[in-house]
Parts: structure tokens; C-alpha cells; sequence
């Protein structure tokens, strides 16, 4: 059966698919509160530990709720923020970014490196701390400029799947520089250097404590500032403008005269001051190693869900995989001997593709024959 | 001048349809195929064997099978490395429940668990298309690496939680397990990747063939023409995984001899599958063995082999060098020629019809 | 371009004939030790001080002694970034290059050597790590896992536990949490705890944290929170370690009932979680600090000199002198070797009989410069790993010190698990009965 005849078929009955689970849900929810209510579901029974469990303890404990709620809030905004890496790269040049991971890790692994080569010639503190800061930036621009003139520019007009395949490349290299370079040790980033706050809040509500970490609070505030400015910046700049017009079209924006190869430069170091941020966040959640890149693979199903082309589907995807992912290891994951988190974002992001095949802001894909 | 096709009439349908017209690219062929069966065991050692060619040929074959999915039907996934792992735990428990089944027979059955595992996780590819699919097959990938460790029946219960391989005998000789000799193993795996090899090139010459490259062109108007999607791309979801299931066991059973199995399917391998499809050609059998030599040998070659030609790195700078280079090398032919390896081939043989005068 | 292309395919064929021929088995001169080692990828920061510490104790014997019983040893790593497909590549190249030992640093590369090294007849040292049941020398004539294995480790995790609280007939009622990486390696403990916790009656709750899911752990976090666990064990690697110990600190989890393996007390674990991190446990297997013999003469004759490859103020770190204590054990089997054969350059199946007579006696420790570095330690024919006792380390902000006494493990509970588990595995795998006669003189 095809897409279209299925859709002309609901049309019919005015009710879409997503009408349909919802209704679907809505009234298995209320089957299983009747069961429940009356007993006809006890306490051992799976379904009772599935679907009536997980809700009964956020209800008992809500502490926990709101503090697996916040976990969830500070992880989905982290992920947002190498999404929205992604989101610029493709949006601008047409580049699924598989480098995205290992930048994190090269711009986070500078900062801390230019920081450590400071202080063996005497410069310490706060002002290394921003000098190094300055390096790294500096750092990410040169990559912007090296990867348009070396990658891009060579590779212009050819499909997604080669471009992607040279970010692979890219990978390879970066993992060798950054090793070559700084070694392959953890490092610790330099957190109060930059003036970023230790220690934690802890409130007494709900009938018990919720701890909220300072990092955390920074974290957020940071990653909203950096996308509002980002948006901002795309709005209302010329370089803004030019760079959505390259977005729509690259044809039309050459015509018009823009210069597509000066746009894929300010947008890879767009980028690449979105991962440093990213890497310092992350950098002094845990620490500033190889392993980090894999993170980025967790910013995969926030694309998806949220649409490949748009800035504010990676906010809100990341914020939906954030807390969907931390609550369903928290209240289901023991269920099923824990650990679910590596395959729930996907899944939750599967479940809404199939509604949404582009993704919750995605452009809409329009196929002609 | 040697690579010419003056002269060689086709009288029939059949000889003009043929996969290798030339008689040359049939010498060749034949020549490829002596050197594999023959040369290589004769001369190579057992460390080439084991570490160069047995690898090559089990990622060849998973190349062939991604190629199927991504190269002829145009559906880009990221599961293969958990396809493979399929395979390999369903040869495993396979060969432990029905010990007197030869091992072969099993290698090849577990490919159709990988392929009904494929099918399943192929279903999405219906409504989502290009990254979104990847992405989406990423789930399948995690998911079922994460059943790998949760589910401890399919490693039989063992204390190491891994994949013991037992000895298994063909024709008298040891084919699996530590005693296996490489040139046993490389023989059997040899068979195995050129059997399969034929059956995917008859698969993509043919009518089903046509039928997935019409919907990698477009899939609309491939429906239009009478195709009927749903069987069609599961059918290469199938095939594909079919192929990759049978390498999984390969590599579990002929290459590896047992261990952490979960840890070995994962993310990367799959990456590496793909890249290996698009650095060798996308939509080209030959270039699959061409990826899969480039990521699968070159490094392997760098590591052992500079130090060899008397250029003494080691340890871990010899591992920096290594991705650096393997890394430039991708980036200087995706730029040479971003539609891989196979069509360099391609052009090599194009220019060789006319050398040594070009005009 | 043509040209160009065909350079390169020139390049590469060439590069491949040499890889074809990098193997002939060429004249033994040295002692050839194969060595996997992981500077690269998201465990080098555990790889890193133990490859260190391993090499740089190699090298100062060549420096002092001129190697071992005068034959220099040729110590080669083999950057494996804890790939297992790299690591039988390894394998496969200390095999034609003739290693009379493997050493192979992960658990996945052990698990994929045993078969073949058992066929190859070539020993295989994993210290502390690997298949906990190749302790059984009578079913693993080949493999040696001292001075002790995961089971042990947990049991030790189990009486430490007790001796906080009192007795163990305190723990009923108790939780145990285990923090886990989700891998075989990770799971090793569970065997032991379940069985423990049903005999002293303490529950055992587990928290696996996917490969993937290393470095973001909060929500295993929570869950540990809501079950208000008593005492956690991490048995974490890599970029896990650090992590773990940085959420111990903002969840308030009291730091000193957070203990890790031995492979999760690196420095760099510990101080990643700032002065908070205060208190945090590990078991150990020897002393951290520089203030051994040893540890100076490597620095007298390696570091000063230059010929490490770390930073001056690593060495003596916790895994750096575990890397050491790795080296030594190596030594020792050499060296029992070649008295044991009487030749210059022992062959493998010397070098087995030299580690199943490793005799590590007070004074043997002492005469090799590590007197209190570690404790006597005994490997038998029979008896792979030895089952020694291990201690707790605390972490006192700046460096590991000794909290506890060394704990002997529960070997009643171990030992029949081992065997067990060693039968069911001969019985799987159809495993040749041991043939290797035990070696005589000690």
C-alpha cells in the first residue's frame, strides 16, 4: 500500500495517524487506571510494574521526579548544543559533519593545551585561562579555513554521501593531530579559570532535595545565550542574511553575488565556537578525552528528531531526548536490567520520524517525479 | 594495446550481455581468482594470511552486502556492524545446539536470522529517507548491541560473557577453533566471498537488480513504473543483511576464533563498513573489494609494513602517522575522484584502450 | 592524475609485499616480549601510565643489568587504542616474531588470544585482568592471572564492606551497588556478589553504564540515589573512572563507600573530581609513591636520562607502579626460566614453567628493590593466580595512600566458582586436557 492512497483512505475519516495514537494511548491509559483501581492488574503482574509503577513513584517521590526532570534539562540542552553544530554545518554547506564529535574533543583538548603550555612559561590563572581561550578560538579558525580550502572547495557540488565521506577523512586526521599534539591522557578542564561556578543548590521542596549543580545552571544559561545570539546573528546580520540564502540555494546565492566560500568558512567556525563551548561544558561535567566523541553520536537522534535544517528543532529535540531519555532509564530502565540509554533516544526519535519523516521542523521534503 | 576489444565479435544476445564482454577482463579475472586460490596460500605466510587477507576478505563480503543496501538501492545504513553480530551469535548458537551439522552450513543459515533481523529494522526505510534513515538504523545498531550483553542466552550463559568457538571439522581438517589452520580458514572464507560474490552479481545484473537501482533513482517514479516498494526495499534490506549476517559469522568463526563479541559489532565497524562501500564506489561490486582493501589493509600495511621498509616508528606515534595518513589518503581521492575507487578502475582501463596512443 | 594515481598504487603495492614480508622469524638475540599497549582512543587514560610504567621498568633493567641474566629484552608495544581486532594483529606479529611472552592489556584481548595461545603454546600474562578462569592451571596450562582475579577482587570488595561495618554478619539488610561498565569485563564481579550477598544476606543491585554512555551518567546516578545503596564498587575503565567519581561528588554519595577495582584507581580518576573527591577508595595491589628502591633506580637510569616516555612527576603514580609490578612479574618468569632451562634465551614453554614457579618472597622482593612496594606472591602449577591478598587505597587529594590492611580474599568462595567455571568452559569448547608437566625445582 502506498503513502499516498493511505492518507486519501484517513482523509476520509478525518482522523491522521498521529489522532489515531493518541487515542490509541489515551484509551489504553485508561484501561490500565481501571485495572489498577480495581485490582484486576496486582502488584506483581509486569503490566503493573510497566505501566502503573513508573507513575505511582514520581508521584510518591517528587523530588526525584524534578531532579531526574532537571538532569534531563541540562543533558538535552549539552546535546542541543553539538546538534546545533550539526544543524549550521548542514543548513550552510550541505555537510553531514561526522567530525562533529572529534571537533568537541580538538577545540576542548586546545584550550586546555594551550593552558598547560602558558603555565610552563609562567603565565597562570584567570588570565591564561582567556588567552588560552583566545588560542583555541583562533585555532578553530584556521580548521574553518583549512577544512573550506582543502575539503569543501575541491568537493563542491558533489553529493551529501562524498561529503560526508571526506568529514571521515577529517576525522582520522584530527584524532592524529590531537593525539600527535596533546597525547592521548584525560585531561582536566580548567573550569575556574574561566570563572565557571563549582558546587551545587540544594533545595528542600517536594518533600525532599533536589540538587542542582551550579556548572548546571551555567551550562544552560550559556547554551541559551549562545543560541539566542546565534539567531540573533542569523537574523539580522548581512552575513546572517547571506548565509540563509546560501542555505535556500547556493545557486541563487552565487548569483546574487555571495560568496559561497567566505559564508562556509564563518559558518565552520560558527560551528567550531559552538563546539568549544560544547567542550568546555562537557569538559568539566567529566573530562576532556578521546572518549568524548562519542557524545557526539548522542546528538544524532536530537537531529532527527528535530529536522536536520533547523536551529530550533535541535533546542527542542535536544530538550525531548534530554529528559525522555534520562526519565525512561530512571523509571523503566531497571525493568530490563538497565543501561537502556544507548538505544532510547533513537527509538523515542524513530517513533516520531515515522509521524514527521523530516524531523519536527525539518523543510518539508516535496518529491516530484 | 594488451586491452583492446578489436576483434572479438559478439554473435549473440547472451555474449553482448555478458557481465565481461572483453575476453581480457575474463583473463584477468581468471588470473585474480588463480592468484587467490593458488598463489597466495603458496607464498604468503601465515601472518599475511591471518592478518591481511582473511580480514580483506570478511570485510569484502559485509562491503558486498552494504553495497547491495546502499550502492544499488540507495538506502544508507548504519546497522551493519550490529547485522553482522547477528549473524555471528546466530552461528554460535546454532553450531553449539546442533554440533553434527557441518560448520559451513551453519555460517551460511545464520545469514537469514541477520536477514529476518534486517527486515524488521528495514520497515522505517518506507517513510524515511537518506540521513534520517541512517540515523534511524543507528537504533537498530544500539539496540541490538545492547541485546548482545542483556541477554546472556545467546552466549550460552558463559562466565566471560563472550563467544567460545568451538572446533569444527571440514573434510577431516580443522576448520574453526585455535587449531584451524589460516590457509584452512582462508580457503573456506575464499569460497564462501566468491560464491557470494557471483550470486549478488547475478542478483544486480538481473531483474531485482533493476528493480533496486529503479528505486535508488527515484523511488516515486520507480512506483509509477509497477515496482512495489515495500517489497522491494525490504527485499534489499534481506539480501543485504543476508550477506552481512553470513560475514559476521565469518569473522566470529574464521577470523577471530571467539571473544567479546558485543564490543566487536559495534558503531564503528559499521562506519568503517560504509566508508569502505563509498571509498570504493558506490553502486559497484568490484569497488566494494577495493574499499574494503583501502580501510582494511592500508593501516594494517602502515603499521607493520613501514616499520618493515626500515622506517622505525612505533607504539603509539606509529598509530598518529597511521590515521593521519589514512585520513589525508581518503580526503586526496575523495577529491581525485569522489565516486570512488571502482571508477578510477574505471578510467585506468579506459585510458589502457587506447595507450599507448591516445589520439 | 594518472601518473599520480599509479605512484600510489606502486606505493602501496610495495608497502604490502613488506608487510608481506615483515615476518621472517629472524635470529634471537634478545628476549622478544610482546606488548599490547593503548595510548590512543577513549581508554588511553588508563593505557597510558601503564604502558609506562611497564616499559620504563624494562628499560631500566637493560640500562642496570644489561636485561635479564645478561640478555637485553626487546620490549616492543604494539598500539592496539583497546581495539580487539588490532590486538590479534599484535598477536599475530609477536607469533612470527617469536615472543616467548604475551602480554595483552584488555580483558577482550585475552578472551581472543586464549584458544590460540593454548595451540601456539606461548604464555600469556594478564595481571589482575582477563578470564577469571584461567586461574585454573589444570585446565590453563598457558594463561596466568596474578596476583589476583575479578572474583577475588569482589569478594575482597565483600569482607571490606564487613570490616566497615563490623562483622560480616552486619551486612544483612545492606546494599551493595555495582557500577559497571556494560561489557564482559564490566560484569565479571557479578557471579561472586550474587552468590556473597545470598549467603551474608545483603542485596546486590547493579548499574550498567553503556560504552557509549561513559562520560554521562547522570541518570545511573539518580537510580543509585533512589535505592539509597550502601556501598558502591565501581568496576569502571577509561574515561568511566573520572566521570564516575566527579557524579559521586554531586550526588553527595559519601566518598569513602565508593570503592573501585584496581583499574579504577588512576590518579587522573580520582583527581578529576576535584578536592571532593577526597576519601575515594580503590583496591589495590601495590604501594603508589616513588619511595621504593625500584622506582628510583627507574628514575636514575630511565627518566633522568630521558628515555621515558612520562612526565617526571607521573612516575611513581598509582598505575604507573602497577605497570611496574606487571613488569617485574614478567622478569621474574624470565628470570625463573632461564634457571630452570640453563639457556641464555628461554623458550615459551620454558617461560611457562618460569611463571608457574613465580616465588615472590619477602626477600625476593627485597633483593629486587621492592621491599613494602607489594606482598609475597605465589603463583603454582595448579594455582594460576594465587589469590593474594589486596588492600584499599584512599585517596587523600594529592595521592593514593594505604586504608586498610591487605584483605585475603575469600578463596572458599572463589576457588570452587573458578574450577567450576573452568570445567564449564572445557567442556564448551572441547578443551584438550592439560598436558604440560608442572615444573619441578622452584
Amino acid at each position: 500500500m502506498s503513502d499516498v492512497s493511505l492518507k486519501s483512505e484517513l482523509a476520509a475519516f478525518r482522523m491522521t495517524p498521529g489522532l489515531w495514537t493518541i487515542a490509541g494511548v489515551a484509551g489504553f491509559a485508561l484501561l490500565l487506571v481501571i485495572g489498577s483501581l480495581t485490582g484486576a492488574i496486582g502488584k506483581d503482574t509486569f503490566a503493573y510494574r510497566v505501566f502503573i509503577d513508573p507513575f505511582a513513584q514520581m508521584v510518591e517521590m517528587p523530588d526525584l521526579f524534578a531532579q531526574t526532570l532537571w538532569e534531563g534539562l541540562v543533558g538535552g540542552v549539552l546535546y542541543a548544543l553539538i546538534a546545533l553544530g550539526f544543524v549550521l554545518i548542514f543548513k550552510a554547506s550541505g555537510v553531514f559533519n561526522f567530525a562533529q564529535g572529534i571537533m568537541v574533543v580538538f577545540a576542548a583538548l586546545t584550550l586546555v593545551g594551550a593552558y598547560e603550555k602558558l603555565g610552563t612559561i609562567g603565565i597562570r590563572g584567570e588570565a591564561a585561562a582567556f588567552i588560552a581561550l583566545g588560542v583555541a578560538l583562533a585555532v578553530m579558525l584556521a580548521l574553518a579555513y583549512a577544512v573550506e580550502r582543502v575539503v569543501l572547495r575541491p568537493l563542491v557540488n558533489q553529493p551529501d554521501i562524498i561529503l560526508f565521506m571526506a568529514t571521515f577523512g577529517l576525522t582520522y586526521l584530527l584524532i592524529g593531530l590531537g593525539e600527535a599534539i596533546f597525547g592521548g591522557n584525560p585531561k582536566v578542564m580548567i573550569a575556574d579559570q574561566l570563572y565557571l561556578p563549582r558546587g551545587a543548590i540544594d533545595l528542600n521542596i517536594l518533600g525532599g532535595r533536589v540538587t542542582i549543580q551550579k556548572l548546571d545552571i551555567a551550562a544552560a544559561v550559556i547554551a541559551s545565550a549562545m543560541i539566542a545570539i546565534l539567531a540573533l546573528f542569523f537574523q539580522y546580520t548581512r552575513i546572517g542574511r547571506a548565509l540563509r540564502a546560501v542555505a535556500d540555494s547556493h545557486k541563487a546565492a552565487l548569483s546574487v553575488g555571495i560568496s559561497l566560500n567566505q559564508i562556509w568558512i564563518i559558518v565552520w567556525f560558527a560551528a567550531g565556537v559552538v563546539e568549544l563551548v560544547t567542550g568546555i561544558m562537557w569538559g568539566a561535567r567529566s573530562d576532556v578525552s578521546f572518549g568524548l566523541q562519542t557524545i557526539a553520536l548522542k546528538a544524532l537522534p536530537v537531529l532527527i528528531l528535530g529536522g536536520f535544517t533547523s536551529i530550533p528543532g535541535a533546542i527542542v529535540g535536544g530538550l525531548i531526548i534530554g529528559v525522555g531519555e534520562k526519565i525512561g532509564e530512571f523509571y523503566w530502565g531497571p525493568l530490563v536490567g538497565g543501561a537502556i540509554e544507548s538505544w532510547l533516544a533513537y527509538i523515542i526519535a524513530l517513533i516520531f520520524l515515522l509521524f514527521r519523516p523530516q524531523g519536527l521542523f525539518g523543510d518539508k521534503i516535496i518529491e516530484r517525479i | 594495446m594488451l586491452y583492446r576489444e578489436a576483434g572479438q565479435y559478439k554473435t549473440s544476445y547472451a555474449a553482448d550481455m555478458a557481465i565481461f564482454p572483453l575476453r581480457q577482463d575474463r583473463i584477468g579475472l581468471a588470473a585474480i581468482l588463480a592468484i587467490a586460490f593458488v598463489a597466495i596460500p603458496m607464498t604468503g605466510n601465515q601472518f599475511f594470511l591471518s592478518s591481511v587477507m582473511i580480514p580483506f576478505l570478511v570485510f569484502s563480503l559485509a562491503a558486498v552486502g552494504l553495497n547491495i543496501l546502499t550502492g544499488y538501492t540507495g538506502l544508507l545504513s548504519l546497522g551493519t556492524g550490529a547485522f553482522m553480530g547477528v549473524g555471528a551469535y546466530a552461528c554460535y548458537k546454532l553450531a553449539t545446539a546442533f554440533p553434527d551439522v557441518n560448520i559451513l552450513v551453519w555460517i551460511l543459515c545464520s545469514g537469514f536470522f541477520a536477514a529476518a533481523i534486517g527486515v524488521i529494522f528495514g520497515l522505517p526505510s518506507l517513510r524515511i529517507k537518506g540521513f534520517y534513515l541512517a540515523v534511524a538504523t543507528l537504533a537498530a545498531q544500539f539496540f541490538l548491541q545492547w541485546s548482545f550483553v542483556r541477554i546472556p542466552w545467546l552466549y550460552n550463559y558463559n562466565a566471560s560473557g563472550a563467544i567460545e568457538v568451538p572446533t569444527r571439522t571440514l573434510f577431516g581438517l580443522p576448520l574453526t577453533g585455535a587449531t584451524a589452520s589460516p590457509e584452512t580458514r582462508y580457503f573456506a572464507l575464499l569460497v564462501i566471498v566468491v560464491a557470494l560474490t557471483w550470486i549478488a552479481s547475478n542478483l544486480v545484473h538481473g531483474r531485482v537488480g533493476r528493480m533496486w537501482m529503479a528505486v535508488r533513482d527515484m523511488d516515486i517514479a520507480a512506483e509509477l513504473m509497477g515496482i512495489r516498494l515495500l517489497h522491494t526495499k525490504l527485499l534489499a534490506f534481506a539480501v543485504s543483511s543476508f550477506f552481512c549476517g553470513v560475514a559476521g559469522a565469518c569473522m566470529m568463526f574464521l577470523w577471530y576464533g571467539g571473544g567479546e563479541a558485543n564490543d566487536l559489532f559495534n558503531i564503528n565497524l559499521s562506519f568503517n563498513i560504509l566508508f569502505m562501500v563509498i571509498i570504493g564506489g558506490l553502486g559497484s561490486l568490484i569497488g566494494s573489494f577495493m574499499g574494503a582493501a583501502f580501510i582494511s589493509i592500508l593501516p594494517t600495511a602502515l603499521k607493520f609494513g613501514l616499520p618493515a621498509i626500515g622506517i622505525p616508528i612505533a607504539g603509539a606515534t606509529a598509530e598518529h602517522v597511521n590515521l593521519l595518513l589514512v585520513g589525508g589518503l581518503i580526503i586526496f581521492f575523495l577529491i581525485v575522484e569522489p565516486h570512488g575507487l571502482a571508477r578510477l578502475w574505471q578510467i585506468l582501463k579506459q585510458k589502457l584502450r587506447v595507450w599507448p596512443f591516445p589520439y | 592524475m594518472r601518473v599520480q594515481t599509479f605512484g600510489k598504487g606502486v606505493a602501496l603495492a610495495a608497502l604490502l609485499a613488506a608487510t608481506a614480508a615483515t615476518v621472517p622469524a629472524f635470529a634471537q638475540d634478545s628476549l622478544y616480549i610482546a606488548n599490547n599497549s593503548y595510548r590512543t582512543g577513549p581508554f588511553a587514560g588508563s593505557g597510558i601510565p601503564i604502558g609506562d610504567g611497564m616499559r620504563d621498568y624494562m628499560t631500566m633493567l637493560n640500562e642496570r643489568d644489561g636485561g635479564i641474566g645478561g640478555v637485553k629484552i626487546n620490549f616492543e608495544e604494539c598500539e592496539t587504542g583497546y581495539d580487539t581486532k588490532k590486538s590479534i594483529e599484535c598477536y599475530e606479529q609477536g607469533k612470527a616474531k617469536g615472543m616467548i611472552l604475551y602480554s595483552p592489556w584488555s580483558t577482550g584481548a585475552t578472551l581472543a588470544a586464549i584458544p590460540r595461545a593454548h595451540v601456539d603454546k606461548i604464555p600469556i600474562l594478564s595481571m589482575a585482568y582477563g578470564l577469571s578462569a584461567s586461574a585454573d592451571g589444570n585446565t590453563f596450562p598457558w594463561v596466568f592471572i596474578p596476583p589476583v582475579t575479578y572474583w577475588d577482587g569482589a569478594s575482597v570488595m565483600v569482607k571490606y564492606m564487613a570490616s566497615r561495618e563490623g562483622g560480616l554478619d552486619k551486612l544483612k539488610g545492606k546494599t551493595l551497588g555495582l557500577i559497571h561498565l556494560d561489557a564482559p569485563f564490566g560484569k565479571e564481579p557479578i557471579p561472586v556478589l550474587e552468590s556473597l550477598a545470598k549467603k551474608y544476606g545483603f542485596t546486590v543491585k547493579l548499574y550498567p553504564v553503556g560504552a557509549a554512555d561513559m562520560q554521562n551518567q547522570s541518570a545511573v546516578w539518580l537510580n543509585i540515589r533512589r535505592d539509597r545503596v550502601d556501598y558502591l564498587y565501581n568496576q569502571g575503565w577509561g574515561a568511566m573512572n573520572p566521570t564516575a567519581v566527579k557524579e559521586a561528588v554531586r550526588n553527595n554519595f559519601p566518598m569513602d563507600k565508593l570503592v573501585g577495582v584496581w583499574w579504577a584507581g588512576g590518579d587522573d580518576d580520582a583527581r578529576a573530581g576535584g578536592p571532593q573527591a577526597k576519601g575515594y577508595r580503590s583496591l589495590n595491589l601495590q604501594m603508589a609513591g616513588t619511595d621504593f628502591p625500584v622506582i628510583k633506580d627507574i628514575q636514575k637510569y630511565v627518566v633522568e636520562k630521558g628515555k621515558s616516555l612520562s612526565p617526571k612527576d607521573k612516575v611513581g603514580e598509582n598505575l604507573y607502579n602497577r605497570g611496574v609490578l606487571n613488569s617485574v612479574l614478567i622478569a621474574e618468569a624470565i628470570a625463573n626460566a632461564q634457571k630452570i632451562s640453563g639457556k641464555k634465551i628461554p623458550t615459551t614453554e620454558d617461560v611457562r614453567k618460569g611463571m608457574e614457579t613465580i616465588n615472590l618472597t619477602e626477600a625476593r622482593l627485597k633483593a629486587l628493590g621492592l621491599e613494602g612496594f607489594t606482598i609475597p606472591m605465589k603463583v603454582s602449577c595448579s594455582d594460576h593466580s594465587g589469590h593474594t591478598k589486596v588492600y584499599v587505597a584512599e585517596w587523600d587529594g594529592a595521592k593514593w595512600i594505604k586504608s586498610s590492611d591487605w584483605l585475603e580474599p575469600i578463596r572458599d568462595e572463589v576457588r570452587p566458582l573458578i574450577e567450576e567455571s573452568a570445567k564449564d568452559y572445557a567442556e564448551k569448547n572441547a578443551w584438550p586436557k592439560r598436558t604440560e608437566a608442572c615444573a619441578s625445582s622452584s
